[in-house]
């Protein structure tokens, strides 16, 4: 008996309508996947949205209030800040999509194979990643950027490194769900290695509560980010990061509000995006629930 | 005497487990050490020193042994208290975090009375009144605060409750006129300035702690709150809680009596964690409120490359949420008399 | 025939959001007697024991007359049922290993029941609890006073929800299944425990059961309810004369000892039985 191909493309292509419907019945996650929508939006289109070049300085033109062709006012160099908060959602797209892709590979390699293989193996690995939880992910990354100077770059691969023990978690416990199962057993007689049913067989099935959790985290990874970029350990001037638009707008923050506020709305509404669409996922996915409703 | 047998070697067991995630903590801090950029020995000799100076140097740190013989070596050090010296202000790293110690923990703990206060009873809430309109209030009320940057809220609120309102103090621990005026006895604070009599400076460190201890209280409710919510769930859900009913007890004495007395010690272990958790926060708001703890210390030396400094702060959160996690077990068996 | 404790006429009751009513139209009267109903799990039978308490926030119960001695169980108002609840009218549940609180200890929860109605002090109510726990044959009601309930066995937990459901001297006790989640040999022992208890205070007793021999024994009368309607009341010691094929049906299914070795007849479901006016 050979493998044969299933045509399975529409099972979770109506799944996935199923879910984005549900998502969007529920206000709260409604909300989520609008804010998402425009970040995407934003950061795709950010030439032609932005009314002016975010990088280009003005000095006559400084700390220029909302208003007057500036639609959140001017920084300290007289860059509008509209402009930059709309180069600034690339960043931190490209600090999702990073993230997500370091992330999401590590920990399901790690969870699937420390389940699968158990014993020592899985000893082992679940030590490690227990001494990677036994920090609050900011001081780890913190260290990481430390150790590797401060840059954006730097910063991803610190968060990275310090997001992929809780997905592996998960990873292993599903792993260890599955591993009993009997269509395990049979790829098992059938003489597949072990390396074959962990990718074929296993990977697959650990893969949609991995992306449900790496959206749940997403919302963190961008507070760490902005953390980091606001304690200068991130995007280094004069990148429109949005932690680190704050941390220069600090100094003169009692008399300009604007140089501050707008940015961390921006923050604050994209992590809340993704907390609520975790917590409706949550919901969509959880069988209990649906049938309440 | 088996049953005592079995609870030695578990305990055992469960030693062996924190001896080696602690092993692994001190590997990745000596690793995150080596990773970084700045030069130890130029940091200790200064940029004009001699190159025989630098190699005495050099070699007095030991750093042309091999790696393993370097990590036996810190190993060691820190196994006898020696966690060496700040580049920074010259004294023994664990001098300075001790004396700035005081003032993060008067600072969480304020914010966890302030977190626990606040999501307990909004979690019961929720629970009690699942899916109707105070769930999702609470809901959504617990996501704002788990969904805010600290550091910006912590601006807002400056501007707004400081230099707007003026209800409460600004940066710092007390106002910049009383710096000095209460001897350091215990290092907090508040019982400093009762111990002296000083209770003017007790209000002015009372009105500067209440802004960054609220908002870090704030966020780091949304946790407690949802894992209330959840326990009380779990126990509402129970059929001892119609035997309540049935006994003839209200609903909201069940709901008290029962349920949330079955879930104190779930409770008290969840706040337990959540205060390991505040120092993350802590970084960042004692960084924007100027409050002279740990979360400064650490960015400080962050930001100069100051290696022993940085190892040893690193070091310490990790021992301390190794430390909160066994105490909530530890909590966990004494006072569940299931697992007796 | 004396006052009945209880009459209750045309009981209906709907869950929210459900099609159908859960309990359609079931009437009986109850005297100082034990009234067994039985009936096959889903059929409605513990929704009429907890209607009866008022203990169903998720459902709207109607009925043209719901009367507890001098009370309208229907017209009291929450507070009213308070004073009902426990100390007049209780409930024995299910399966003692979740119906008792884990983590208090057995005598506490008895003693709440007869502190929650009457004013006394923490030591009367603890000698009441003691002399409740040896009336339920606990043999050293001093030491199990302090036990959890993981640390005691299903027959004595059963026998301490006993102890606390007649604390307070009820009138009315209803019995869900109280056997059901027990070894079949403690059985006996917690029934005999609650039918000396319920016939030497005078207490009306409705046991619900799936158990059609058990109630037979231990019964006076007998309603058989199916799908929500009460098909069939009979007098337990006359059960051999029923009329409704479905209770026919339950009494062939029984096993006996010594009965032909064939297959026991297969339970029959007609439709038209769920619409066959009650009685």
């Amino acid at each position: 008996m050979t493998a044969a191909p299933v045509p399975r493309l529409p099972g979770p292509l109506l799944a996935a309508r199923n879910i984005l419907t549900f998502l969007l019945r529920v206000p709260t996650s409604a909300f989520g996947l609008v804010v998402l929508t425009i970040l995407i939006v934003t950061a795709g289109f950010a030439p032609w949205i932005a009314t002016h070049d975010p990088y280009v300085q003005d000095l006559n033109n400084v700390l220029q209030a909302p208003g007057n062709g500036h639609l959140f006012g001017t920084d300290e160099l007289g860059r509008d800040i509209f402009s930059r908060l709309v180069w600034g959602a690339r960043i931190t797209l490209t600090i999702i999509f990073l993230v997500s892709i370091v992330v999401g590979p590590i920990g399901l390699i790690v969870g699937t194979t420390s389940g699968y293989l158990g014993g020592r193996f899985d000893t082992v690995m679940m030590r490690i990643t227990d001494i990677f939880l036994s920090f609050p992910s900011l001081i780890l990354s913190l260290a990481f950027v430390a150790a590797l100077g401060p840059s954006l770059n730097n910063a991803i691969i610190a968060i990275g490194l310090t997001a992929w023990p809780p997905i592996a978690r998960l990873a292993r416990a599903e792993t260890m769900t599955f591993r009993k199962a009997d269509y395990i057993a049979a790829a098992r007689l059938q003489g597949a290695s072990p390396l074959r049913i962990i990718v074929k067989s296993i990977m697959p099935m650990c893969l949609p509560s991995v992306l449900i959790r790496l959206t749940l985290n997403m919302a963190t990874v961008i507070l760490t980010a902005a953390g980091l970029g606001f304690l200068g350990l991130g995007a280094q001037p004069p990148l429109p990061e949005w932690g680190a638009m704050i941390a220069t707008g600090r100094r003169y923050m009692i008399d300009s509000w604007w140089l501050v506020t707008f940015p961390g709305l921006a923050i604050l509404c994209v992590s809340l995006a993704f907390n609520l669409l975790g917590d409706g996922l949550r919901d969509a996915l959880d069988p209990k629930q649906m049938n309440r409703r | 005497m088996s049953i005592n047998h079995l609870r030695l070697r578990s305990a055992l067991g469960q030693a062996g487990t924190i001896a080696v995630t602690l092993l692994g903590l001190l590997m990745l801090t000596f690793i995150i050490g080596r990773m970084m950029p700045a030069d130890p020995v130029r940091a200790i000799v200064g940029e004009e020193a001699s190159p025989e100076i630098y190699q005495q140097v050099y070699l007095q740190l030991g750093l042309d042994r091999p790696v393993w013989e370097q990590f036996l070596r810190y190993l060691g050090d820190v196994l006898t208290g020696d966690f060496g010296t700040s580049i920074r202000t010259g004294k023994p790293v664990i001098e300075d975090i001790l004396h700035v110690m005081p003032a993060t923990m008067e600072l969480a703990t304020f914010a966890i009375l302030i977190g626990a206060g606040l999501g307990i009873p909004l979690g019961v809430t929720a629970a009690v009144n699942k899916d109707r309109w105070p769930d999702h209030l609470v809901r959504v009320f617990s996501l704002f605060g788990h969904s805010m940057p600290i550091f910006w809220t912590g601006m807002i609120a400056l501007i707004v409750f400081y230099a707007g309102l003026g209800w409460v103090g600004g940066s710092g621990r007390m106002s910049q006129f009383y710096i000095g005026m209460v001897p350091d006895r215990t290092g907090f604070l508040l019982i400093d300035s009762l111990i002296s009599g000083q209770f003017d400076v007790f209000a002015s460190a009372i009105n500067h702690l209440i802004l960054p201890a609220s908002l870090l209280g704030y966020s780091s409710s949304a946790y407690i709150t949802r894992m209330t919510r959840s326990f009380m769930l779990d126990q509402l859900g129970q059929e001892y809680m119609t035997t309540a009913r049935v006994k003839g007890l209200s609903r909201g004495q069940t709901i008290w009596r029962h349920a949330f007395g079955n879930i104190r010690v779930q409770l008290v272990t969840i706040v337990a964690l959540a205060y390991g958790s505040l120092l993350e926060g802590a970084v960042l708001i004692e960084t924007v409120f100027a409050w002279p703890g740990f979360g400064q210390y650490l960015t400080s030396n962050l930001i100069i490359g100051d290696m022993n400094a940085v190892m040893t702060c690193v070091l310490i959160v990790g021992v301390i949420f190794i430390a909160l996690n066994l105490l909530s077990d530890l909590l966990y068996r004494l006072f569940d008399p299931r697992t007796k | 025939m004396e006052k009945p404790i209880l009459e209750v006429q045309n009981l209906c009751i709907r869950y929210n959001g459900a099609p159908v009513d859960a309990v359609r139209g079931v009437s009986f009267t109850l005297g100082r007697e034990r009234l067994g109903i039985v009936g096959e799990s889903g059929s409605g039978k513990s929704t009429v024991g907890r209607a009866l308490l008022r203990l169903l926030p998720g459902a709207r119960v109607t009925a043209d007359r719901m009367q507890f001695e001098d009370l309208d169980l229907l017209g009291l108002s929450e507070r009213q049922m308070l004073k009902v609840r426990g100390r007049r009218m209780s409930m024995i549940l299910q399966d003692p290993k979740f119906s008792l609180n884990p983590i208090q200890r057995v005598g506490h929860q008895v003693a709440e029941t007869f502190l929650r109605h009457f004013s006394v002090s923490k030591a009367e109510a603890k000698t009441k609890t003691l002399e409740m726990l040896a009336a339920v044959k606990i043999r050293d009601p001093e030491r199990v006073h302090d036990l959890y309930p993981h640390e005691i066995s299903g027959g004595m937990g059963q026998r301490v929800m006993i102890a606390m459901m007649l604390l307070a001297d009820p009138d009315l006790v209803i019995a869900d299944e109280p056997t059901s989640a027990l070894d079949v040999t403690v059985r006996l022992q917690v029934l005999t425990i609650l039918d000396g208890l319920v016939r030497d205070r005078g207490i009306g007793l409705i046991m619900i059961s799936h158990d059609l021999n058990l109630v037979r024994n231990f019964c006076d009368r007998v309603l058989i309810m199916y799908a929500g309607r009460v098909v069939e009341t009979l007098d337990a010691r006359s059960m051999d004369q029923a009329q409704h094929p479905y209770t026919r049906g339950l009494l062939a299914a029984q096993p006996r000892i010594g009965g032909p070795r064939q297959p026991l007849a297969v339970l029959d479901r007609r439709p038209e039985w769920k619409e066959e006016p009650a009685q």
